[in-house]
């Protein structure tokens, strides 16, 4: 008599990730704080700097990676954090699933609850800094491709910071110079594209980006967490 | 009979040394008691075996196989409770059994999680969110689940913390019932249980 089943990537990757979805479609308010940040910064800046329409279209697209690189940083802690506390973490990695599995399955929740929302307010907030239709189309297009990976760096970040003291102001300095690399990109697209070149090879270089990192950073957070729960 | 077997398994934490070449087997049908005072590396030990924590030396073995290299499989004939109840906050006691189970792989029927719960007598609350449960209601959710799970090897780490005496009665059924089915059982603990174990294992003497 034996039921249980033998892990796979898929079955682990699709319970975490209905199982964090679920969690954060039950308690919006992380990600309507996600959300309310990044509109809220958005915003100051044109009310700062002044109504001076050459001037904020030309800081516009990286105003706007910023403010929404700040905005996905702020809900990175909990990604790990929680489970860590509350012992589903080793549950999981005692599950008979492939650990990258759960831990792809929980990035892609957590950019759902993220980047995802993020990306798609981003045209509208961009209104306010008078971007050309196609420019915000691109910085739309850079942000889905962008977020995604910050979601992976961060995941890998957040699970380094697992069980060390000040994990917070640890984890900014870990990660906030990893996102480099994408915010020059991301931002440089809707510039190139604003300038009159094509932004295609920044989008093509985030989007290698984010397959390289889909590979590899599950992998990075495996072993991070094994070390936490070692 | 499958057995499980701890070949001289070493583990230091730190400086310290918690236990050297420690060897011993459980088959099926017996459960072994840990013993020893406070930070003799009673923890450790089971999660060593439950493959958490990476010992320095030594191998854990299931029916004949080590479990380093079949992870996967050894891992879906274990259950391991540790100090930390494993379940959210914001969920029901009914959603994180299935959460619990359905991570396992293992597929149950609503009679057979409305049995379990009812054992556990957690029946009226079980639509609570889990942040309304007590500790002890906490814990009953993991003795529903250990009623559920077809492992044969139980990991247990203080199971009977912030039990009241009729969830530990319950825990007796339980264990009673998991060995009769040919389940084992490595069990660290300071109160006296019954069935009473095949033999006791006292570590930091």
């Amino acid at each position: 008599m034996n039921e249980t089943v033998d892990g796979t990537f898929a079955a682990g990757f699709r319970w975490a990730f209905a199982r964090d979805v679920r969690l954060a479609w039950r308690h919006p308010g992380e990600t309507l704080l996600v959300i309310a940040f990044f509109i809220l910064v958005a915003s100051l800046f044109p009310l700062g700097v002044g109504a001076d329409p050459g001037l904020l279209q030309r800081i516009g697209p990286g105003v706007i990676w910023v403010c929404a690189l700040l905005a996905a940083f702020l809900s990175l802690p909990g990604i790990f954090a929680a489970d860590y506390a509350d012992g589903t973490l080793e549950q999981m990695a005692l599950s008979p699933h492939p650990m990258a599995g759960w831990a792809s399955g929980k990035i892609a929740a957590h950019w759902i609850a993220s980047g995802l929302p993020l990306t798609i307010l981003s045209p509208l907030i961009a209104l306010q800094y008078g971007l050309a239709p196609d420019s915000l189309a691109v910085l739309a297009c850079a942000l889905a491709l962008g977020t995604p990976l910050l979601s992976l760096l961060g995941a890998a970040c957040g699970a380094l910071t697992l069980g060390a003291r000040g994990g917070g102001v640890l984890l900014a300095l870990l990660a906030l110079p990893l996102f480099v690399p994408v915010l020059i990109f991301g931002a440089g697209a809707a510039e190139a594209q604003a300038t009159g070149l094509s932004p295609s090879p920044h989008l093509s270089l985030l989007g290698a980006g984010l397959i390289v990192g889909a590979m590899a950073l599950p992998a990075a957070v495996c072993a991070a967490v094994r070390i936490a729960l070692d | 009979m499958k057995a499980l077997e701890v070949l001289a398994l070493t583990c230091s934490r730190g400086v310290a040394t918690l236990f050297r070449d420690l060897s011993f087997a459980v088959t099926q049908g017996e459960w072994l008691a840990l013993r020893g005072p406070n930070g003799s590396g009673k923890t450790t030990l089971l999660r060593c075996v439950a493959g958490l924590a990476r010992p320095d030396a030594g191998e854990v073995v299931w029916d004949g196989k080590p479990s380093r290299g079949s992870e996967g499989r050894f891992r879906a004939e274990l259950v391991y409770v540790g100090h930390l109840p494993g379940i959210k906050e914001e969920l029901s006691a009914e959603e994180s059994l299935r959460d619990a189970l359905a991570l396992r792989g293992v597929r149950r029927d609503d009679a057979a999680i409305a049995a379990a719960l009812a054992e556990a007598g957690l029946e009226k609350r079980k639509h609570l969110p889990a942040r309304r449960l007590s500790a002890g209601q906490r814990r009953r959710i993991g003795l529903a689940r250990l009623a559920l799970d077809p492992a044969l090897i139980w990991a247990l780490d203080e199971p009977l913390t912030a039990l009241d005496d009729e969830g530990q009665a319950l825990f007796r059924r339980l264990l009673e019932r998991h060995l009769a089915r040919g389940g084992l059982g490595l069990i660290a603990t300071h109160h006296a249980l019954f069935p009473a174990p095949v033999r006791e294992l006292r570590l930091g003497a």
